[in-house]
């Protein structure tokens, strides 16, 4: 409270009534600012919402299409289509898992190259432009390069996944190298130990952990992303999905869907049960 | 820990023999299977169409190059489109995710039972399925357009936003609610005095890292008919216009970074 503190009269009306509302605190405290951000977003939703157009006859159809499909997933067809099911479903778990030993593989180079305190700074550079092109290209994108190199099927699908297993893991276990604690590496230096002696007495023994558990992370993560990157044309089984979808079959579209989030559950629980165990 | 003992007196290791047997058995166990999914993934592929990977590559990359700037102009409306999918499928998530939150968090679900699981089951089926996923059955049902794209992006952001908020309710100081519901306040008074209060800052934190990640997640939703800039990658990459296509992905690194800025900028702002 600002201004001068000039007593009220006893006897006026304000010193004899104590204010008995409470109004909490706005979140933006200056007013104008305010009721512009709320004007700003109000025309943001009407230009916005505005600029969606919505075709209601082909809504209207929709909705029986709608229920055809959840009818698809009451009953789904695990049987008519099963060979491309189980064809799809074998070329994303392979991919997935190659693709994970591989990128783990080149990332654990690539991660200590990227650590500031271990790495002299051209390569630390090197390593981290690596790491920023993979994050920054979305996995689909990457497919659709591969494919345009190496054509259709499950290699141009191993590809990006290794590559964008670089991106993320070898960006993590950068951080955490940084982050170590420096007494051990100082112990071990102390005893004379080479560069690479400091790396798996003093490094190593700190990551692994946390690499072991980031690494059956990422194998979730490429599972899930081995069943989109077949609609580029990179394989496993969402290629399988979108032919399902393109000749309308629900019931078929329905079973893929419900194996695709049963094997995602059964690796997220499994990963996360391994983790638990090895942090 | 173990010690071996030797003639020239013991030998500290850090495993039993038994652990590192078993140990060693589990790397070659994933040895082999690793060489065994090498083999299945590999055993219909022509390898010609791999060794000539460099020279595609190179050729690819002379055919990019120069980027055909002019395409710029016709990518304005599709680039606004994106960001109206990204930004009106985080509002419709937050719409229904907040709900389904408050239903699973064990501290305010009204049955931990039979409401809770139902909650769990949403968030769980939402996040195990993949926008594009999502944005591939809605085109076959309501037809490709931004309506399929914005469905799409709330239904995969409703498990993020729901997970990470639901988190957030249980770990809530629940002194404040106990002094709320010690004045006398009623359950909606003490939802809005005492936990939405403690949980907004998570939430601001939460929405704006999932309008970010679906900022580019709807750069591509295009690809399967689902409106924004994806439609004319889609368009550029199978009619073989490479130069439109460099010109499309620096405009979508460009719209990354740039919704990275803008989130960080006001994280920064708001926290």
């Amino acid at each position: 409270m600002s201004g001068p503190a000039v007593l009220p009269d006893p006897a006026s009306e304000g010193a004899r009534r104590y204010p008995r509302h409470w109004r909490r605190p706005p979140l933006i405290s200056d007013g104008r600012l305010r009721w512009a951000i709320y004007a700003g977003v109000l025309l943001y939703l009407v230009v916005g919402i505005g600029a969606v157009e919505v075709n209601w006859g082909r809504l209207s159809e929709g909705w029986e299409r709608g229920l055809r499909f959840l009818g698809g997933f009451v009953e789904p067809d695990f049987v008519s289509r099963w060979d491309d099911i189980r064809a799809g479903l074998i070329e994303s778990l392979t991919m997935t898992l190659t693709a994970t030993v591989v990128g783990v593989l080149i990332s654990i180079p690539v991660g200590i190259g990227a650590a500031r305190n271990i790495a002299p700074s051209p390569v630390y550079l090197a390593c981290r432009a690596l790491i920023a092109v993979s994050r920054s290209l979305q996995e689909i994108i990457v497919a659709i390069l591969f494919v345009a190199m190496v054509g259709f099927g499950p290699l141009a699908g191993f590809l990006t996944l290794a590559f964008a297993t670089i991106g993320f893991l070898a960006k993590l276990l950068a951080e955490d190298i940084e982050d170590i604690d420096a007494a051990q590496v100082e112990a071990i230096r102390a005893t004379g130990a080479g560069w690479w002696q400091v790396l798996d007495y003093g490094i190593r023994s700190q990551v692994t952990p946390r690499l072991i558990g980031l690494s059956l992370y990422r194998l979730d993560i490429n599972f899930r992303e081995s069943a989109v990157i077949g609609i580029v044309g990179a394989g496993g089984v969402g290629a399988t999905l979108n032919t399902a979808l393109d000749r309308y079959e629900y019931d078929s579209a329905a079973a893929i869907l419900i194996l695709i989030i049963a094997i995602v559950l059964v690796t997220e629980y499994v990963s996360g049960w391994v983790r638990a165990r090895v942090q | 820990m173990a010690i071996r003992q030797t003639p020239d007196g013991p030998i500290w290791r850090k495993r039993t023999t038994p652990q590192s047997i078993a140990l060693w058995f589990g790397w070659l166990m994933l040895v082999l299977l690793f060489v065994l999914a090498w083999e299945a993934m590999t055993r219909n592929q022509i390898w010609a169409f791999v060794w000539d990977a460099p020279e595609q590559a190179a050729d690819l990359f002379g055919r990019m190059v120069p980027p055909r700037w002019s395409y710029m102009d016709q990518l304005w409306g599709p680039l606004w489109d994106t960001i109206n999918i990204a930004t009106l499928g985080t509002l419709l998530a937050i719409v229904l995710a907040v709900p389904v939150a408050f239903l699973a968090a064990r501290n305010t679900t009204p049955s931990p039972l039979l409401v809770r699981p139902i909650a769990i089951f949403i968030i769980v089926a939402s996040r195990s399925v993949n926008a594009l996923i999502w944005a591939l059955l809605l085109v076959a049902i309501l037809g490709p357009g931004l309506l399929a794209g914005i469905i799409a992006i709330a239904l995969r952001s409703i498990g993020f936003i729901g997970k990470l908020l639901y988190e957030a309710i249980e770990e809530i100081d629940l002194r404040q609610v106990e002094a709320i519901r010690a004045t006398g306040a009623g359950p909606a008074q003490v939802l809005d005095y005492g936990i939405v209060p403690q949980i907004m800052p998570a939430f601001a934190g939460i929405t704006l890292f999932r309008w970010d990640i679906n900022i580019r997640e709807s750069t591509v939703l295009g690809l399967v008919g689902a409106g924004g800039i994806g439609l004319q990658l889609k368009a550029s990459v199978d009619g073989l216009a490479w130069p439109q296509v460099t010109v499309i992905f620096i405009v979508i690194l460009a719209t990354v970074i740039l919704s990275e800025w803008v989130s960080a900028r006001v994280r920064a702002a708001l926290i």
